[in-house]
């Protein structure tokens, strides 16, 4: 009687589920996803209708109140209720996590893909054109895009989305110089199946999983870069973020109201944490190798 | 070895280049409104014709066709494009629109500051961040180098800009250990300093511990503890000697990261330096600054990776170009 076979993924997500951690960790995350999603649909309601949501709802006569139990993170300098405001801030914190990847890993993947594949000139352009922008300092890259691009959530997403596929891109060359003459792409060759064919059907389903961990340790780094981009005044306009209830609270804090701050900052600290321990476990189940490849490039 | 130095120095030439060319889209082709957004709504299309000529922002960009075929061949070049090669070359991006100060004397005034913050914190943090992976290596897989990884992943979590708020908080405000604000003296550093530290270190000693943890389980550490050398003298001749090369490249990739901490730290604490610089111009749609300070800070970097990969050569005799 033979064992059946257990795939890659089956293997990874075996151990995954033994990893205590690990698995806290997922629930963080889905309760954030959740929370962002139920963020998401009271943001939309309140604007078809045209309503002005209740974390907008000012009330001069209830400013910096205490936590409450009406208030339970209390309230800011307009009367706002900040746990409202930290909820809409999660939906932001989503969209951009989920907005920059969309940007950043298909670049990654295409022109990694490429230039592995093809190698010589081909290579030799991309491996430049990663060059110049890994030359350019990261923030400042960003504040000037977001910049260019006009103050908002799309400059946000653009900034980080355009900047940080250079790691990733590197990995994927590097496997893809791997993969290239192995004897299924060879055989695959022979067949006469289409280059393209053989790079995105053949080849990527063996690297996608060096996709998956890089979205998994990008998205607390995009978190902290809005946060950073919100407070330097460059991020999401008129809404309430993480990085603009930070800011407001900067000033307060020296008056000694502390709970917007402490509001934003526990908020952010934990989905942080959680995607930061969770994509560790997901790289060793995936790849124990990557751990020092990583560390080295990225 | 020589040729090996001699094509990674031509290699900077079409990586500024590139620079060049990225940063020349992103202000000219993509930005090319800027004057109009510099001025705000109400201003006349004649103020915004002339701001753009004094940024370098009118006529054509890539080539100057029209006038080549009137006057000298060589007037093909008048384009926005040669305006901002001719820029770097000189090291003269024009004046500030906010201030109407040189912006080279503007880099050149900001970039003691600058280092005078990042310099410490960089040389600091390597030091303790090194010294508390060592720790870790040493005492691998007890609970004191579990609690100091789990130490080290909750530290990478919590945002720059709240140590920067609570330090200054509770150190220079509530405690008055520090002064608040300013920089005259060498005490107005040590707090931006010590965040600055504190901050990083997470990342540091995660990173160092790995690649340590990476040369335990290689056959020379085997082979050493063969030959009867005491723990001790592995971790700290051995293996540290060999941990070099990773090291070497973690010191130049954190550069630009320092960059970006002292944005905010020089912002908090009034350091004049470049990040003070940037996001003043930032705040004001300082365009010409802003490109400037993009570029200068590019080529620092450009040179900082040159500088590693030569003493790779000189280190491991194994590198080659690819």
């Amino acid at each position: 009687m033979s064992t059946p076979a257990t795939s890659l993924w089956r293997t990874a997500w075996q151990q995954l589920r033994r990893n205590r951690l690990a698995m806290v960790c997922l629930g963080v995350i889905a309760f954030y996803a959740l929370v962002a999603l139920t963020a998401e649909g009271i943001y939309w309601y309140y604007r078809l209708t045209d309503q002005t949501p209740p974390y907008k709802q000012v009330n001069f006569d209830n400013r910096f109140a205490k936590p409450s139990l009406r208030h339970p993170l209390g309230t800011d300098s307009l009367g706002r209720d900040v746990l409202l405001q930290v909820i809409q801030g999660t939906r932001i914190a989503f969209e951009v996590g989920i907005l920059t990847s969309l940007i950043a890993i298909p670049i990654a993947v295409v022109l990694g893909a490429l230039a592995g594949y093809y190698g010589r000139r081909v290579d030799d352009f991309i491996v430049w054109l990663y060059t110049v922008f890994d030359s350019i300092p990261g923030l400042l890259f960003i504040l000037a895009i977001a910049i260019v691009v006009g103050k908002g959530l799309l400059g946000v997403c653009l900034g980080i989305g355009l900047t940080t596929w250079v790691g990733l891109c590197r990995l994927i060359r590097g496997e893809y110089i791997k993969h290239r003459d192995r004897q299924y792409v060879l055989a695959a060759r022979a067949l006469g199946v289409k280059n393209f064919a053989i790079m995105f059907r053949h080849i990527l389903p063996n690297v996608l999983h060096l996709v998956i961990i890089s979205f998994s340790l990008r998205f607390p780094g995009a978190i902290l870069t809005e946060v950073v981009l919100s407070y330097l005044g460059v991020g999401v306009q008129g809404e309430p973020s993480w990085g603009i209830m930070i800011s407001d609270a900067k000033l307060r804090l020296w008056q000694g109201h502390w709970w917007e701050l402490a509001g934003a900052t526990a908020a952010m600290f934990f989905i942080v944490l959680a995607f930061n321990l969770f994509g560790d476990a997901l790289r060793d189940a995936l790849d124990p190798k990557l751990r020092t490849a990583e560390a080295k490039t990225a | 070895m020589l040729g090996y130095i001699v094509r990674r120095v031509l290699y900077v030439i079409p990586v500024v280049f590139g620079v060049a060319l990225v940063t020349f889209i992103l202000f000219h082709v993509v930005g090319w409104n800027a004057a109009a957004m510099m001025l705000g709504k109400h201003a006349s299309p004649e103020e915004i014709a002339a701001l753009q000529k004094q940024l370098g922002l009118a006529g054509p960009k890539w080539l100057n066709w029209e006038a080549a075929r009137e006057g000298p061949w060589y007037r093909l070049f008048d384009s926005q494009w040669f305006f901002y090669l001719r820029q770097i070359v000189t090291f003269d991006f024009g004046r500030s629109f906010a201030t109407n100060q040189k912006i080279s004397t503007l880099i050149l005034d900001g970039i003691l500051p600058s280092l005078s913050l990042t310099v410490p914190i960089f040389m600091i943090d390597l030091v303790v961040a090194i010294g508390i992976a060592l720790v870790c290596a040493y005492r691998r897989n007890t609970w004191l180098d579990r609690s100091i990884v789990v130490l080290a992943v909750v530290g990478m979590s919590v945002s720059s800009l709240v140590y920067i708020l609570l330090g200054q908080y509770l150190l220079a405000f509530r405690w008055g250990l520090f002064p608040i604000w300013g920089y005259e003296t060498a005490k107005y550093l040590v707090l931006p300093v010590l965040i600055g530290v504190v901050s990083g270190l997470g990342s540091g000693v995660r990173f160092y511990r790995t690649v340590m943890l990476d040369e335990m389980y290689q056959d020379y550490v085997r082979t050493a503890f063969a030959k009867g050398n005491t723990e001790r003298r592995v971790l700290f001749v051995h293996v540290l000697k060999n941990a070099m090369i990773p090291i070497l490249t973690s010191v130049v990739l954190s550069i630009p990261f320092l960059y970006t901490g002292s944005l905010l730290l020089e912002n908090f604490f009034g350091i004049p330096g470049l990040g003070y610089l940037s996001v003043e111009a930032i705040n004001s749609a300082d365009f010409p600054v802003i490109k400037a300070v993009v570029f200068v800070g590019s080529i620092l970097y450009v040179l900082a990776t040159l500088v590693t990969d030569i003493c790779y050569a000189l280190v491991d005799p194994r590198i080659k170009l690819r």
